[in-house]
């Protein structure tokens, strides 16, 4: 098939120009992901509360600036007494804990598939790259769905099923690259030096798709955690009590006309993130690798 | 052509046959579905006997044909929490998904289409950088907690339209902007590279150099080839939107497929699941199928690759 699918809501897709138009480093998103990072690393000292201790006497305290809050709650209190705040601290934890594991195998296995296919060009090739088309234009996150349920919720489940949903994409796009490398001169000579396949994909092609593949990496945290948070929204994700943003989005949902904050406070906190590593992504892109704008 | 059809349609089956031994195996893995309908106090007799009635003894590839031949006669088990066969679920509730998705779907392409156009051709000014905050923003939303704040907006605090279940033509609107909200941030974006990409081309000199006026040249000879790369990445959008509907479905209790996933999950009914999983993946490869054959009948090159 002549038929190219690139992933749609990433929207690599961006200017045709040709010109390679310097942007300033995105201070704002910056900020917003280095206070993120240090939050999950010290959340046990920045919680105020712990966040699975229950306290029925104190349930559905608005937060501290509305009326009947108080500074002992900053954001309010959930359905069984829980502190909000001390919960949103927490559930970065498990978000950014989630999105590194989960990229990390999504992403080296399109790397190693994407170089496969790559390379070995042939039949090989378009065998893997017929898989890729079909993960792609297929709704993967039935597949998650269905992991959730048989392997039971869990950390390594919500890994394998986002990998599931992601690597294609990495796949997709390592391959084209690969494609262009191993035309050079120098992948030539190593196999005139008598470098065996495996040692030139590991030593020759590998460093040459590295800028490409941090950036792609950089480029689907966003994804990645809007991915986790869904499943988690739908029961599939991280189990309770560990609180996570999106499970803490699902509960709040029917109490959305009393206690506005229980729902809106950690969808607030996910877009914030998203938005940040999606411009700095994009930030990223425009600096190591400004061709995978037209991907 | 008829080649480029037969192999995409045997493409197809093999993906449908994959998801089908994936969805069994992973059942497998589940523990047993013997377990599952027993009640908690079941001796070790019943669990045998229904173990034997349920084909559950037998060997795990005499298990597998018996689930494809069942699948293949559109049988896919019973589903825990109905108490009917799954299928029928699915099909009960397949007509409200059917009302809901193809309002989403013409909206996005109503909305997206002229506003890539416009920001690719007034590139730089107040309305490019709008239309570039707008896709920022709506890639970064999770669109089930875009439809919770609709909710608290439009139904809670103004009061002016239905905050859930089906209804008259107002049930329709948050639900739309919600799964809509979905497509047309990527759309959107698309429609803009590709205008851009078109502005540049040789054929739209020419057209320019014939004395057309802008809204010629733009309207016709710019927008028809833009298209192009929509019609190729409509599979990949037809799977947004049925990823879509499992959340938008859930937060507007919607009655359709999405929401009876979404049930499945929570209740942890896997023959629903997987029946739910495998008629959403027939009707995904059917419509990619559809797509890909009327693209390759409008684009000769296609078949041929």
């Amino acid at each position: 098939m002549a038929i190219t699918t690139a992933p749609a809501d990433v929207a690599v897709v961006d200017d045709a120009a040709p010109q390679r138009e310097f942007r300033r480093l995105p201070w704002v998103s910056f900020a917003v992901i280095a206070v993120l990072a240090l939050v999950a690393v010290l959340a046990p000292l920045i919680a105020t509360h712990s966040p699975t201790e229950q306290s029925l006497p104190d349930k559905l305290r608005p937060p501290a600036w509305q009326e009947g809050g108080s500074t002992k709650h900053l954001l309010g209190t959930d359905l069984l007494g829980r502190d909000v705040f001390s919960r949103l601290v927490y559930g970065a934890r498990v978000s950014l804990t989630v999105a590194m594991f989960a990229l990390l195998s999504g992403g080296l296995i399109g790397l190693a598939i994407g170089i496969l296919a790559g390379y070995a060009g042939g039949r090989t090739d378009s065998a893997l790259m017929r898989i890729v088309d079909a993960t792609l234009t297929f709704p993967t996150i039935l597949i998650a769905l269905v992991l959730a349920v048989s392997l039971g919720a869990g950390l390594g489940t919500i890994v394998l099923a986002i990998t599931v949903i992601i690597w294609a994409r990495f796949a997709r796009v390592v391959r084209g690259e690969v494609l262009t490398v191993k035309t050079r001169d120098f992948v030539a000579l190593a196999r005139v030096h008598g470098c065996s396949h495996v040692r030139i994909m590991a030593i020759h092609i590998v460093p040459n798709v590295l800028n490409t593949f941090m950036v792609l990496m950089t480029l689907h945290i966003g994804f990645v955690i809007i991915v986790e948070a869904s499943l988690s929204f739908l029961g599939a994700g991280i189990p309770p009590p560990t609180p996570s943003w999106g499970q803490m989005v699902a509960d709040g949902r029917s109490h959305i006309a009393s206690a506005w904050w229980l729902s809106a406070l950690p969808g607030a906190a996910i877009m914030l993130v998203v938005l940040s590593f999606n411009l700095f992504g994009d930030w990223l892109r425009d600096w190591l690798d400004p061709r995978l704008r037209q991907v | 052509m008829q080649r480029f059809i037969l192999r995409r349609f045997f493409q197809s089956l093999v993906v449908l046959l994959v998801v089908a031994v994936v969805v069994f195996a992973l059942a497998r893995v589940t523990g047993n579905a013997a377990d599952l309908l027993l009640p908690e106090d079941a001796g070790r007799e019943d669990r045998e006997h229904l173990l034997k009635a349920l084909g559950l003894d037998r060997p795990m590839h005499e298990q597998l044909a018996r689930f494809l031949k069942g699948a293949l006669s559109g049988d896919l088990g019973m589903s825990i929490r109905y108490r009917k066969p799954a299928v029928e679920v699915f099909f009960e509730r397949l007509p409200n998904t059917l009302t809901l998705v193809p309002i989403a779907l013409l909206s996005a392409i109503v909305i997206s289409i002229p506003l890539g156009l416009l920001a690719a051709v007034y590139r730089g000014t107040i309305i490019d950088r709008v239309s570039g905050a707008i896709a920022v923003l709506g890639i970064a939303t999770p669109s089930f907690w875009l439809g919770i704040v609709l909710i608290y907006i439009f139904s809670i605090q103004l009061g002016w339209l239905p905050s859930a279940r089906m209804g008259g033509p107002a049930h329709y609107i948050l639900p739309t902007i919600t799964l809509a909200a979905f497509l047309v941030a990527g759309m959107m974006r698309l429609v803009r590279s590709s205008v851009l990409e078109v502005l540049n081309s040789e054929f739209v000199k020419l057209a320019r150099i014939k004395g057309l006026s802008q809204t010629v040249v733009i309207w016709k000879h710019c927008l028809r080839n833009a298209l192009i790369p929509v019609v190729t990445l409509f599979g990949v959008f037809f799977a947004l939107l049925v990823t879509g509907a499992i959340v938008t479905e859930t937060v507007f209790a919607w009655p359709g497929v999405g929401r009876l996933t979404y049930e499945a999950v929570i209740f942890r009914d896997y023959p629903l699941l997987q029946a739910v999983i495998l008629l959403k993946a027939m009707i995904v490869l059917g419509v990619n199928l559809a797509v890909d054959i009327l693209y390759a009948y409008l684009d000769p090159r296609v078949r041929y690759s």
